[in-house]
């Protein structure tokens, strides 16, 4: 039999129906690569016993004829999404063994569509960073890597982007705040989607900043996403913010044909230092998007460099009242203190990491009294003026294709000590989510050192099946299949 | 300009009080504010939690559209500006009974905008309080700190009850207008089913911001006293506050601004320890929650609905009963003593309906401890009551007796006052040869008292006592009188 | 602007994270160095642009005032640190 752990979403669902492997045999394949695969960290908690048990009940729906759209198809679930009776922590102390009594909505979608659970992958502490170092179980390691130096594998969610990487998993759950899924997805040559704000249900999810926040899939191919989104969107009458709209069938999306789309290329993405590899790859996005038939167009976002700065307010802000409810007194770790705010503030030292809590303290600063017009009133501001640049550039163009990251993926520790070198990691990506718009980043080439590297494209509000359908004609020009070699497996 | 009889004398002269309420009132609902847990009083402890109230990870406010059309209805009520357009902001702070770490409330854009309540002052004026805004938030826990000795224990069974926060401006002068003001809000709120007004279950409480100063002279410092939960403690908070600043000024002392607790046991109040550092609470809006927006039809929908409230109910009791201003304010107090007397005075006096409904009926009540929901006597046994007055089957003397009978039988007996009187033989008298023959035999017994009452008239009245004692009280007291005179001479 | 080491204290006590002497002028540090960071925004004239709160062009839903949820006392206090009877326990706190 050939190796199970090879195939992607698609395929995978294909060869169940034909019948050609099980379920269980599936998911059996993908356990054991999973148990051999410690030396990278992607998983904080194993479920074998339960994909097992789900991969039963999916071969007998298969047998029954009742396969569902993702049936029997194992995947990993990133531990900021609560996972009922299993433990979420969001890979922070603070939450010591939390055991939700509940199901994130978007589990719940893939559950009810038959998709298998392996396990909670590693991520940033609280999806707060960009190289999944901050992790209460230690840093992820990319299983892409140059000579000996092991690389991060982005993040926040980098469990997610190193497992499918990896083949611990056929595609995982990710979540996107500032680029935490296309981030990582170009660091480890996976496809990261990140659907349009309100796409998918917050409901269940860890919070980081509510308004920025949505879920996505890390997948092999653009196919795969497609498939992923399928099921994790939904409208969801406990979440608000969620739009009530009609998933539409996104795989069905993938015409190949984008002959007259306007692509816009934004200038402002010219930024200083962009090492040339990134500059030439971007160039041959473009000219493959030609050559399949778009037209190219040139667009300005004025205000792109003021992103980051807007960013690192408002997340932030919205950071320090999210993590408020972390206190010590309904779940978590509590640490013993003298009275109730030294017990807050014991628990809070304890369970916080160095990075966590230089977010909530920046967004206390911003929030409080003689501040808040000046730091959190002003970003709102510059939010706008962002997001009606994207409203201005579509006027004349489709999507927009840019480079998902200033770099490849660099070296482990690297950034650790520098808070702000690393938080440029997002320049590309944080735009999007200001906007609440969708992004997907695709595996585009490999740069000198046979790294992977991504190439993002934009759409518009709830234009997910032309952003993907730009996405698999970009993905089949690349023709990349690179994958790592296996340097981890026990 | 100072109201002279509220000012409080100092040994530097008179101060005047300056109050304001923040009055915190639970809206009438099923359901939480932002959740489907239940509101319902006295569950066991955190039985009627949500995972949206214990703010567990993930978990997000959904917004309760009846409390929304509650506080509309409410603004509504006090004559205030509907903001079609307002805005949930979160009010971050630490406290163990507040699960998320801020409480989701109303800062810069409120639901509803100013408005006024008309409170009845003692003598009779009219005085008009602005009502600054009132504005929707979530109610937090309850903790309980005498339960264990060094241990703290918390409820969230009101965490996330819907409140109304309904800030007065500061145009009250003396405990007495807070209290009027207090009563004439939980009027209102009763009277819109908005809130049941029920302080005793926190249903309603007052936040009381009480400054003193020289008459004419700029605001003084402010303390604002917390929770107050009755209207009593109310005035004694002020009264013991009020006094407190001025004696702390003409000590040489200054008035800190503070939150402070009032003790009912001791009637004194004192400063909070835990102090909210400078009150940073760093509101911004809810990134949970989209703008509070409805239409105008919404709000037209709502006002059409609205019952009569107090003032032009009383109004009405004026205008077209002839009650007195005391009698009408009395009966409108609640909405359902208001239904009371109007049901009873259906084809009566209204005036006689007005005296028995507030004389017998509530005082009855009063008494036996009971609601006018519960009253033995129904509104339409009083009326006919009065009725049987009226037309002389039943003297006043004897209704009252028919009234009390009424009132222990309770309304499983349930017997009309016509019935009673029959059954007791109660029916007055108005048959002249009964009554003479009574008022004869009384004089025939008494000689030595006729021989007194030809040299004192006033004694006319002993005589007429015996004839009412001697028929049981059925006796027409007017046709006995007459009697009496003329069998003496004396008419 | 720089974030000295009072303010340091300040906003770790707002925000209730514990800091040892030691920490607060690595913190001052750090916080100054993004604070600085974002003050790039101050170059932006954006005077009468109104603030933008959430991407999402949606009107708020609401629900209807039924009781739907609770009832499992259980659940909400299974992860307490915590607990005595049905109560969350805490320190005892001083009003």
């Amino acid at each position: 039999m050939t190796d199970l752990t090879q195939l992607n979403l698609a395929d995978a669902r294909d060869g169940l129906a034909k019948k050609e492997f099980s379920a269980v045999e599936l998911t059996q394949a993908h356990i054991d690569r999973v148990a051999a695969s410690a030396a990278l960290n992607a998983y904080v908690l194993e479920t074998p016993e339960k994909a097992l048990d789900m991969a039963a009940a999916s071969d007998a729906k298969i047998a029954a004829g009742e396969a569902r759209p993702l049936e029997g198809l194992p995947i990993g679930v990133k531990d900021l999404f609560c996972t009922k009776d299993v433990r979420t922590t969001a890979c922070s102390n603070i939450l010591g063994d939390f055991t939700p009594p509940y199901e994130s909505t978007v589990t719940q979608n893939l559950w009810a569509d038959g998709a298998v659970m392996l396990g909670k992958l590693n991520n940033d502490e609280f999806a707060m960073g960009s190289s999944n170092e901050t992790s209460r179980f230690g840093p992820v390691v990319n299983p892409w890597k140059t000579g000996d130096t092991q690389l991060v594998p982005g993040g926040s969610s980098g469990g997610s982007s190193a497992a499918v990487a990896a083949r611990l998993g056929i595609a995982a759950t990710a979540t996107d705040t500032g680029g935490s899924i296309r981030q990582p997805a170009a660091f480890t040559g996976t496809v990261g989607l990140k659907p349009t704000y309100g796409r998918c249900s917050r409901w269940g999810i860890v919070a980081f900043a509510s308004s920025l926040d949505q879920a996505g899939p890390i997948t092999h191919t653009v196919r795969d996403a497609a498939m992923m989104l399928n099921s994790m969107a939904s409208f969801d009458k406990r979440d608000t913010t969620s739009v009530e709209r009609d998933v539409p069938d996104y795989e069905a999306a993938l015409t190949g044909n984008i002959k007259g789309l306007r692509v816009g290329i934004p200038q402002e993405y010219r930024v200083d230092n962009m090492p040339a590899e990134i500059e030439k790859l971007w160039q041959q996005g473009i000219e493959w998007l030609k050559a399949a038939g778009a037209e190219i167009v040139d667009v300005s976002l004025p205000h792109t460099k003021y992103a980051l700065p807007a960013y690192y307010i408002i997340a932030p802000a919205e950071a320090s009242s999210n993590l408020a409810r972390y206190d010590g007194v309904r779940y978590g770790a509590r640490q013993q203190g003298v009275d109730i705010d030294d017990m807050y503030a014991q628990t809070r030292a304890a369970g916080f990491g160095d990075e966590v809590k230089r977010r909530v303290m920046i967004g206390t600063y911003a929030l409080s009294a003689g501040y808040y017009d000046a730091y959190y009133v002003k970003a709102l501001q510059v939010r706008r003026l962002i997001a009606e640049d994207f409203t201005k550039a579509y006027e004349k163009c489709d999507v927009l294709l840019t480079p998902t990251t200033p770099s490849a993926a660099f070296e482990l520790g690297k950034n650790v000590e520098d808070p702000l070198e690393m938080y440029l990691n997002d320049v590309f990506t944080v735009t999007v989510n200001l906007a609440g718009l969708p992004g997907i980043s695709v595996p585009a080439g490999l740069d000198a050192s046979g790294l992977p590297l991504g190439l993002q494209l934009i759409g518009k509000a709830f234009g997910e099946e032309e952003l993907l359908r730009t996405a698999a004609v970009l993905e089949e020009a690349t023709g990349f299949d690179a994958q790592p070699q296996d340097w981890w497996s026990a | 300009m100072a109201e002279k009889n509220n000012l409080i004398s100092g040994a530097t002269g008179d101060w005047e009080i300056v109050l304001g309420l923040e009055v915190h009132a639970q809206i009438d609902s099923n359901a939480k504010l932002f959740s489907g847990a239940s509101t319902e009083f006295g569950a066991e402890p955190n039985a009627q939690v949500s995972l949206v109230d214990a703010a567990m990870p993930g978990m997000l406010p959904v917004i309760n559209w009846f409390c929304v059309e509650q506080a509309v209805r409410t603004g509504l009520g006090l004559k205030a500006q509907i903001n079609n357009y307002s805005v949930f902001d979160r009010k971050n702070y630490f406290y163990p009974d507040l699960p998320q770490g801020y409480q989701i409330s109303q800062f810069q854009q409120p639901i509803v905008g100013t408005g006024a309540i008309e409170i009845d002052l003692a003598d009779g004026e009219v005085k008009e309080i602005g009502i600054e805004r009132l504005h929707l938030e979530q109610d937090a826990g309850k903790s309980l700190h005498d339960q264990h000795p060094n241990m703290s224990y918390v409820d969230l069974n009101r965490s996330g009850v819907a409140l109304m926060e309904i800030v007065s401006d500061p145009d009250m002068r003396s405990a007495a207008e807070a209290q009027a003001y207090v009563k004439k809000l939980r009027a209102i709120l009763r009277y819109l089913g908005t809130c049941d007004g029920n302080m005793e279950q926190g249903s309603l409480r007052a936040d009381v911001n009480v400054s003193v100063r020289k008459p004419g002279d700029p605001l003084g410092t402010r303390c604002e006293i917390k929770n107050v939960n009755s209207i009593r403690f109310i005035g004694q908070a002020i009264e013991y506050e009020a006094r407190r600043q001025v004696d702390l000024i003409e000590d040489g002392g200054t008035v800190e601004q503070q939150t402070r607790l009032f003790d009912p046991k001791s009637g004194e109040t004192r400063a909070m320890r835990s102090k909210e550092e400078a009150h940073d609470y760093r509101y911004f809006p809810d990134p949970d929650l989209l703008p509070l927006e409805f239409t105008q039809e919404f709000v037209d929908e709502i006002a059409k609905d609205l019952p009569e409230l107090p003032d032009d109910k009383k109004a009405r009791f004026i205008n077209d009963y002839g009650l007195t201003p005391y009698d009408a304010g009395v009966l409108v107090g609640e909405a359902e003593n208001a239904a009371f007397f109007e049901a009873a005075a259906e084809g009566q006096d209204p005036k006689a309906v007005a005296n028995m409904v507030i004389g017998s009926v509530f005082a009855g009540l009063n008494k036996a401890d009971l609601d006018i929901g519960d009253s033995p006597v129904s509104a339409a046994q009083v009326g006919q009551l009065v009725g049987l007055i009226a037309d002389d089957t039943v003297s006043g003397r004897s209704a009252k007796e028919v009234f009390e009978l009424m009132f222990e039988d309770g309304p499983d007996q349930g017997k009309d006052p016509a019935v009673i009187i029959e059954e007791k033989g109660l029916k007055q008298v108005t048959d002249t040869g009964a009554i003479e023959a009574a008022v004869d035999e009384v004089i025939a017994a008494n000689p030595d008292k006729v021989a007194q009452a030809k040299e004192r008239p006033k004694m006319a009245g002993w005589f007429v006592g015996q004839v009412m004692q001697a028929t049981g009280g059925k006796a027409n007291p007017q046709a006995v009188n007459q009697l009496v005179l003329s069998k003496l001479g004396l008419d | 602007m720089s974030v000295d080491e009072k303010m340091v204290r300040r906003i770790a006590n707002l925000a209730r994270i514990g800091v040892t002497d030691d920490e607060v002028p690595a913190l001052a540090k750090e916080l100054s160095a993004i604070i600085g960071f974002v003050e790039q925004l101050s170059e932006l004239d954006t005077d009468g642009v109104k603030p933008l709160t959430s991407a999402v062009d949606a009107k708020i839903r609401g629900r209807e005032d039924v009781v739907t949820d609770g009832g499992y006392a259980e659940d909400v206090l299974a992860n307490a640190p915590e607990k005595d009877d049905a109560y969350f326990a805490v320190p005892k706190v001083v009003e």
